[in-house]
């Protein structure tokens, strides 16, 4: 029992880390650890998952939005189509089958990994011109990067497709209940042009709200395993709040590098379930 | 020249508004954040310590209702649960404190999208339940 606790808390707290780091929510590794390594049923290990999501966005929020680094209204904004995209996707579910949908969303990763690599060198977006919708919504921002030890002003720009990309995101998170961290972050630095720091602040600030309307369903139907999803939450709150001090002393260059792995490994496992090999 | 120094004094208020904002929602998530982690590991602890759980075997329980009622009695599970329904309600309570705010800031555009995103959470929440 306290092994076990002990156990879940590790690994929770290094899925805090990198979730606060890469603005996603740590099901990438909290369910693979949980249903591998101990042996848990796949209900418990989501249901977990999703107090993960919650846990790595509150967590992570205090720090950045009190610096700045999250930008609130780009946020507010992409929420809308989040989870209008999620509650398409829980109707969708049934209807398409999610053998396709892996394999277009796998490809789509695996290209968008690739434009990232492209940009790998670059920390901060150059020649950005704002979106006429951008300014008329205030999405342009700054933030004090403690690496750069100067104000970082960017400007915005994509905003209907990086709009459309967090409906699909939605979408996707609703029909199969993978975190959308992943997706929000790739739109935010392919289409909107946003620094790296901001788009995973920001994508760390919106998967809280995106899950939080699922957690209700999940914890009524009894998914919410109190001895599996309490050490979890102990465990990545605790990673998620040194994840933030870790990444506001990175470059935007070397999370960008980070990233780029993970966002193959997604892709590659998505692909692998779309054609079932 | 007057004029200026006037834009720019209007342009550092406006600054200092969204500062606060940004400070309040901060503050607001880290009394949730801790007050939710310290209930949860209260709970946890008492698992461990005494061993049980509060319920037979391979139950707990699944609604708030129960899971308050458990909490007042102060069953283990239910306080772990608790903790957990707690973390589970701050990000609508970051939402709802950033309609307020951005209301405060005068900021009508966001008032009305916060509220938008507000209304469609507790939508699928509404949704989820009747599933």
């Amino acid at each position: 029992m306290v092994l076990t606790s002990l156990e879940i808390l590790a690994f929770s707290f290094i899925a805090g880390i990198f979730g606060a780091l890469l603005g996603l929510g740590g099901g990438i590794i909290v369910i693979p650890a949980l249903t591998l390594l101990l042996g848990v049923d796949i209900k418990y290990a989501i249901g977990a998952s999703i107090v993960s999501v919650i846990a790595t966005s509150s967590g992570a929020a205090v720090a950045y939005v009190r610096d700045k680094i999250t930008n609130l209204r780009i946020g507010m904004f992409l929420e809308i189509a989040t989870t209008t995209g999620a509650i398409t996707g829980a109707y969708l579910a049934g209807l398409i089958s999610p053998k396709y949908l892996y394999i277009i969303f796998g490809i789509v990763l695996l290209y968008s990994a690739l434009a990232m690599l492209r940009k790998r060198h670059e920390e901060l977006p150059q020649n950005v011109v704002s979106h006429p919708l951008a300014k008329k919504l205030k999405l342009e921002g700054s933030y004090f990067d403690k690496v750069l030890n100067k104000e970082v002003k960017y400007k915005v720009t994509g905003v209907y497709s990086g709009f459309g990309t967090m409906y699909a995101a939605g979408v996707l998170s609703g029909l199969l209940g993978i975190g959308s961290g992943i997706f929000k972050v790739m739109a935010m630095d392919l289409f909107m042009k946003l620094p790296m720091k901001v788009s995973t602040a920001t994508s760390n600030f919106m998967i809280g709200v995106t899950a939080a309307a699922s957690a209700g369903m999940y914890l009524m139907r009894g998914y919410i395993d109190p001895k599996i999803a309490g050490p979890v939450a102990l465990g990545v709150l605790l990673g998620a709040t040194l994840g933030t001090r870790i990444m506001e002393k990175l470059r935007n260059t070397t999370i960008r590098k980070i990233f780029i792995p993970v966002l193959a490994y997604i892709s590659i496992q998505m692909l692998i379930k779309g054609l079932g090999v | 020249m007057e004029r200026e120094s006037n834009k720019d004094l209007i342009l550092k208020k406006e600054n200092e508004k969204i500062m606060a904002m940004e400070l309040i929602i901060s503050k607001a998530l880290n009394i949730g954040v801790k007050t939710s982690a310290f209930v949860i590991l209260i709970g946890l602890l008492m698992l461990i310590i005494t061993g049980k759980s509060g319920y037979p075997i391979g139950y707990y329980p699944t609604s708030p209702g129960e899971i308050l009622k458990g909490f007042i009695s102060l069953k283990p599970y239910a306080i772990i649960l608790t903790g957990l329904l707690l973390l589970i309600l701050t990000p609508a309570f970051r939402v709802a404190v950033s309609i307020i705010t951005f209301l405060y800031e005068k900021d009508y555009l966001y008032t009305g999208i916060t509220t938008l995103v507000f209304i469609i959470l507790i939508i699928s929440f509404i949704l989820g339940k009747i599933e």
